[in-house]
């Protein structure tokens, strides 16, 4: 699919788009189930769906014990490709695969994307593959539609930036602030002023990820950005106040967007 | 283009073959490329591996002696062994080599604090020793595990004025402290300084450890040269991450005639499964980790496996990607040692020569003891002895069940 098509498609209706993000096997696959259904309820725009890794270097404490108890719990690839399926098959929104690299690097460029493709997957985000190191993973993703979304962060020079979005395809994810997944950011002048220099390197939808966690930061961003992801808080509030609370973030965040 | 330049000077920046690169966070790039610079600067400056070399010989004993092991040669009845005495080095091991260099790299950039991954708590002493010296904030993080058994190591480096943070994480060893310092280095690399101690993780660090682990090498093949008038028929050392064989191995690799052997941690027995080997018995397969391709302990889909070693600093996932090439190309030679041939091993050179290695060099002398009994005694092989065993104080009790030591330590607690 074209995603870019569909991100500019979905703004015509509303000020900012949402991506919300989980993890295979955390705390369970009913689990995710039932977050993937609330999720559709509320119309949520793209979802990521992240394939633990035992060594989950750009994640922080609470994304990474998640996924140390997936992998515990015995989640396997093939697993993780059956949720994607299903969830392809149920839900509208667009799914994008997020993990580390060696789960691409292990199965093969070319197998890793068109598994992706047969399971109806849109892309994937590889948070620790650099651009220079992508190979021939470009041209396999290109044959069977699969979009990888690259990554641009604060401390990134503009003339890295400039490279990066030069190979960039679908939207960009732009990273807030420096640390891993899970702390909190303040949408503040230093935020726009990062946000002013990806725009200078790229012409993609923008989405802000790392550290949203409520409607009303989605709603601060209208008109800065195109889409805002949210991860941590998510979990948090599962795993805190179980269903009914993951179930009313979701609908604040998706309200956030209007 | 020897095999040295290649790997300073490899065309594809960052690579030993297929192995090495940066498979890192954008978030940390602007870091490693400063760090790549600074470290091309310095090592571009003629005086800077003369005022490394001053620091270690003034700080920690350098040069380092050659021991000959006269009784353990005459008793295996093969090759004279000589013993490169890293132990012998303030803070107990080669690892103060390294941190010692990036220590002067910290004080090119500016840098207010250094962060480090810790095992055995060799590396994690020597870093805190630095930061104390020069003035630094530090924290070193070490697995949960790592913590119990090496509680000596924990004092030492709280009373030098470091904070000691357990990781819990995964198996809550080596690799999970490696994790949970590219976290702390992903937020704090402004001030912040990340001294990796071994020869792994991203570029530039493999080549950067290497640079300084070489004094190793550099100085064994003076020290045989001058007092044995040849170089060695073989060279045997340890391999964790792999720093101090990468030191010691660069100061032959040129040599083609000097065989080179390391020596992994083969735990209960490669065919149990409970090691942790990666290149011996091709036990390993190739992944991309930690920040860095190489052949790792690793499942089918990618996943690591848990390690197992009597020697905490052995007890890990992957191995440098430098050795990953000098292996593959044949020029090293990789072999594992067990648990139990290390701690026969250590009795055997505590009895015989007074000499109490580290567990993870200890490995080193196992291998070698295989095989030097089928040298002939004008042959010569170099062990490296990478480290002092007084820290292992707790597990070479319990493997040898002591019981004075235990009557000792239960005596202890019932009084406090
Ligand atoms: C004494 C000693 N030798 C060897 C090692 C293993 O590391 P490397 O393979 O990097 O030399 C360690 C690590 O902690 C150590 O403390």
């Amino acid at each position: 699919m074209n995603l870019q098509a569909y991100i500019e498609e979905r703004l015509a209706e509303r000020k900012v788009l949402l991506m919300t993000h989980l993890i295979a096997g955390f705390p369970s696959l009913e689990a995710n189930w039932r977050m993937l259904e609330i999720m559709a309820e509320a119309e949520v725009d793209l979802v990521e769906l992240q394939m633990p890794f035992s060594e989950p270097i750009a994640d922080g404490p609470t994304f990474a014990r998640a996924n140390q108890q997936a992998l515990e719990s015995g989640l396997t690839l093939d697993q993780y490709f059956d949720l994607m399926q299903r969830a392809t098959a149920a839900f509208a929104f667009p799914h994008l695969m997020m993990g580390y690299y060696n789960t691409a690097f292990r199965l093969g460029h070319g197998p890793f994307c068109r598994r992706l493709a047969a399971c109806g997957a849109c892309g994937f985000i590889l948070p620790d593959l650099p651009v220079e190191e992508y190979g021939d993973l470009w041209a396999a993703g290109a044959e069977c539609g699969q979009t990888p979304i690259l990554l641009m962060t604060p401390t990134n020079t503009d003339q890295r930036l400039q490279q990066i979005g030069a190979q960039a395809k679908g939207f960009v994810y732009a990273v807030a602030r420096k640390g891993v997944t899970g702390r909190q950011t303040d949408l503040d002048d230093e935020l726009y002023r990062f946000i002013a220099r990806c725009r200078a390197a790229t012409d993609l939808p923008l989405g802000i990820g790392f550290g949203l966690r409520s409607g009303e930061d989605l709603r601060q961003l209208q008109g800065q950005a195109e889409i805002g992801i949210v991860g941590s808080v998510l979990l948090e509030v599962w795993e805190r106040e179980g269903e009914a609370g993951y179930a009313a973030l979701v609908r604040d965040l998706a309200a956030g967007r209007d | 283009m020897g095999l040295t330049d290649a790997i300073f000077n490899h065309p594809r920046l960052g690579y030993y073959g297929e192995y090495g690169g940066a498979f890192i966070p954008e978030i940390l790039r602007t870091t490693l490329d400063e760090l790549t610079q600074v470290f091309e600067d310095a090592r571009r400056d003629s005086s800077f591996w003369t005022e490394f070399e001053q620091v270690m010989r003034t700080y920690s004993c350098r040069p380092t002696p050659i021991t000959l092991l006269e009784n353990l040669s005459r008793e295996v009845g093969g090759a004279q062994i000589y013993l490169k005495r890293e132990d012998l080095n303030h803070t107990g091991a080669h690892k103060v080599n390294n941190v010692m260099g990036q220590g002067l790299l910290v004080r090119r950039m500016g840098k207010s604090r250094v962060i480090a991954e810790t095992g055995a708590g060799q590396h994690g002493v020597a870093t805190a020793t630095m930061a104390a010296r020069l003035g630094l904030e530090c924290t070193i993080y070490m697995g949960a595990v790592d913590v119990e058994r090496q509680r000596p190591n924990v004092f030492w480096m709280e009373q030098l004025g470091a904070e000691v943070v357990p990781v819990t994480d995964g198996s809550a060893t080596l690799k999970d402290a490696i994790n949970e310092s590219l976290r702390d280095w992903a937020y704090s690399m402004a001030d912040t300084h990340y001294v990796l101690g071994t020869a792994c993780g991203p570029h530039p660090f493999p080549q950067i450890v290497a640079y300084f682990q070489r004094i190793i090498g550099e100085e064994s093949r003076q020290q045989l040269l001058d007092s044995v008038g040849r170089l060695p028929d073989r060279v045997y050392a340890c391999v964790g991450g792999g720093s101090n064989a990468t030191g010691l191995f660069l100061g032959f690799l040129d040599d083609a005639a000097v065989e080179l052997v390391g020596v992994e941690a083969g735990g209960r027995g490669l065919e149990t499964g409970d090691h942790a080997s990666r290149l011996a018995g091709l036990v390993g397969t190739p992944g991309v980790a930690q920040g860095y391709k190489t052949f790792f302990f690793q499942d089918a889909e990618g996943q690591m496996r848990h390690t197992h070693s009597v020697a905490a600093g052995l007890d890990y996932i992957g191995v440098s990607p430098i050795l990953a090439h000098l292996a593959e190309i044949g020029r090293v030679r990789i072999e594992a040692a067990t648990d139990q041939e290390v701690i026969e091993a250590l009795k055997r050179m505590m009895r015989s020569e007074g000499i109490i290695g580290a567990l993870e060099s200890t490995h080193a002398l196992a291998g070698a003891l295989r095989e030097v009994g089928a040298m002939t005694p004008d042959q010569v092989v170099l062990i490296g002895l990478s480290g002092r065993g007084d820290k292992d104080i707790f597990t070479i009790a319990d493997a040898l069940a002591d019981e004075n030591w235990q009557r000792f330590l239960a005596d202890k607690a019932a009084r406090s």
